[in-house]
């Protein structure tokens, strides 16, 4: 732990490139926007050329030489194998069984994998009306199965989340199975401090890797629910170079094309 | 018959008080022209229909013009929240609305049975989703065939549906490419239909047999507005404007920036602003 004051890395690039090496080549990939985004592109930049990126607006086999603002901009059009209208898109593809992983973020998170990113309070009278679900309802439940990365918030993970956007494993055990749900769901989290999996049984997050430096006790400070480790704790490798160059450089080529020159103009 | 108009006239014609309109647009080709024409026209008591309400209807919201969203994602998308949206819904500024809110599969299976001329669509969606307790529009079905349960929603039926495109020809005739969204399903869904396009070429004679056309006779009126997505895009034509959207975040937070922006924006601008808004955004291409 002598690295853990200076690692040459920070938590969100540990979780981006953690969050790479998840995906393979023979990956189907429905991209969501933000976090997931950048983790599909490099593992696409690095170990996993041939992944197939699917984002929602319709772009399969997407291959975008900076990170979209938007699941719409016009560059993931320009390096699909195709373009696809939005039906086409939930029904044909999602529906159909054919995306095998579903990349999602979260607001807030509960330990069984269930995510809210629609609002902060009561329904009918919000405290914060948040963007809503999108496309991930259904991507949590047609997808084979879902992987999800956030940063750690006692904010963000907590016991009870305040709305079901997307069903995880509900409360846990074989709730998916008694909903008519057959496929996996959330199989795997990968926060800015560790990777987490369900237990086969009760379905709950339990912690299997920290990252370097990372103690248990920062883990836990974070989450807003009672941590479970597993026993045999693995520590996550650290970013390797070229990992950490290609994250960087697509951080650059985004920021360097999304800035743009707005300032009083129309929007 | 279609009518090519200017935008204004296309306008007043089909919109009215207390209609239910789609101004679609998936990221791709938002018809923001159109939408600031009706709002300089000032319409009233509208049910705003739109999987992912933008800047747009922000903007309308903000202005008072809705009485009732239907939307499946409302928010700035890879920014963050809609402010004027989230001023109304939270605090009735500047005034309440109500909503009707779905996920994209849900939408877009409501539109495309609008378009096939279906009461209502059915699919595997919702699964343990808490929008169905708040929404009573999503309902299920049994499959008489595998008994498996599936989720229905009504069809979307607008009054009328604008959209941008690329363009018409002289015909009349439209073609959409690139990321073609919901755009043909919006037009086919609705009783009336306006496009606005960035050209119009003699003929479609040159293009690929298998493009995205929508025949003259789906659509009521055409008008001719060069950048009138912006900042959305038009493929082929101009990029997005990402920085007007990090822009529109500043802008929609506060309530008295927001009015002093659409006054000299929309209300004191004209559709002919549009093609000055989209020049540093064209590509040589």
């Amino acid at each position: 732990m002598s690295d853990a004051d200076n690692p040459g890395f920070t938590p969100i690039e540990m979780m981006t490139i953690a969050a790479s090496r998840a995906l393979k080549s023979d990956d189907v990939c429905f991209v969501g926007i933000g976090a997931p985004s950048a983790a599909c592109n490099v593992a696409r930049l690095t170990h996993a050329p041939d992944i197939t990126l699917i984002y929602e607006s319709g772009t399969i086999g997407t291959a975008p030489d900076v990170l979209p603002l938007s699941i719409g901009d016009g560059e993931l059009c320009e390096t699909a194998v195709t373009t696809v209208a939005v039906p086409e898109m939930f029904r044909y593809w999602l529906q159909g069984g054919r995306i095998s992983i579903g990349f999602l973020g979260a607001a807030q998170l509960d330990k069984f994998g269930n995510i809210n990113t629609t609002v902060i309070g009561d329904y009918a009278h919000p405290k914060t009306r948040l963007p809503g679900g999108g496309g991930a309802p259904e991507i949590a439940t047609s997808s084979r199965q879902v992987y999800i990365t956030m940063a750690q918030s006692k904010r963000g993970m907590v016991e009870t989340i305040d709305f079901f956007t997307s069903f995880g494993h509900g409360e846990g055990g074989d709730h998916r199975k008694r909903l008519g749900i057959d496929t996996a769901g959330p199989t795997l989290l990968i926060t800015d401090l560790a990777i987490w999996k369900p237990d086969p049984v009760t379905k709950e997050f339990t912690v299997v890797s920290l990252h370097p430096g990372v103690t248990r006790e920062q883990v836990q400070d974070t989450c807003g629910w009672v941590v479970k480790f597993a026993e045999a704790l693995d520590e996550t490798p650290a970013p390797t170079e070229l990992e950490l160059k290609t994250l960087r450089d697509l951080q650059a080529r985004t920021k360097a094309a999304h800035q743009g020159t707005a300032k009083g103009k129309a929007a | 018959m279609v009518k090519f108009l200017p935008l204004k006239e296309a306008v007043a014609a089909n919109l009215h008080d207390g209609d239910t309109v789609a101004f679609e647009g998936f990221t791709h080709l938002i018809p923001t022209a159109a939408a600031h024409e009706a709002i300089r026209q000032g319409f009233r008591e509208l049910t705003l229909i739109r999987m992912t309400p933008d800047l747009i209807y922000d903007q309308m919201i903000g202005m008072g013009m809705a009485r009732k969203i239907v939307f499946s994602y409302v928010g700035n998308p890879g920014v963050g929240l809609l402010r004027r949206a989230r001023d109304a819904i939270e605090n009735g500024f500047p005034r309440s609305i109500e909503v009707e809110e779905h996920s994209h599969a849900g939408m877009a299976n409501a539109y495309e049975a609008g378009a096939a001329g279906l009461p209502c669509a059915v699919f595997r969606g919702y699964r343990g989703a808490g929008l169905v307790s708040v929404n009573p529009n999503i309902k299920s079905v049994t499959c008489p065939f595998t008994g498996e349960v599936l989720a229905a929603v009504p069809a979307i039926r607008p009054d009328v549906t604008f959209v941008h495109a690329q363009k018409a020809d002289r015909k009349g005739n439209v073609l959409v490419e690139g990321i073609i969204g919901i755009q043909k399903e919006a037009v086919l869904a609705a009783k009336r239909a306006v496009v606005t396009v960035e050209e119009v070429v003699d003929n479609f004679d040159d293009l690929h047999p298998n493009l995205s056309v929508l025949p003259s006779w789906t659509i009521a009126a055409i008008a001719v507005v060069p950048g009138g997505s912006h900042p959305s895009y038009t493929h082929g034509y101009y990029e997005r404007d990402n920085a007007a959207y990090l822009e529109w975040d500043e802008i929609a937070a506060d309530r008295d920036r927001f009015q002093a922006w659409m006054n000299e924006n929309v209300i004191e601008s004209s559709a002919d602003d549009f093609a000055g808004r989209v020049k540093h955004l064209r590509k040589a291409a």
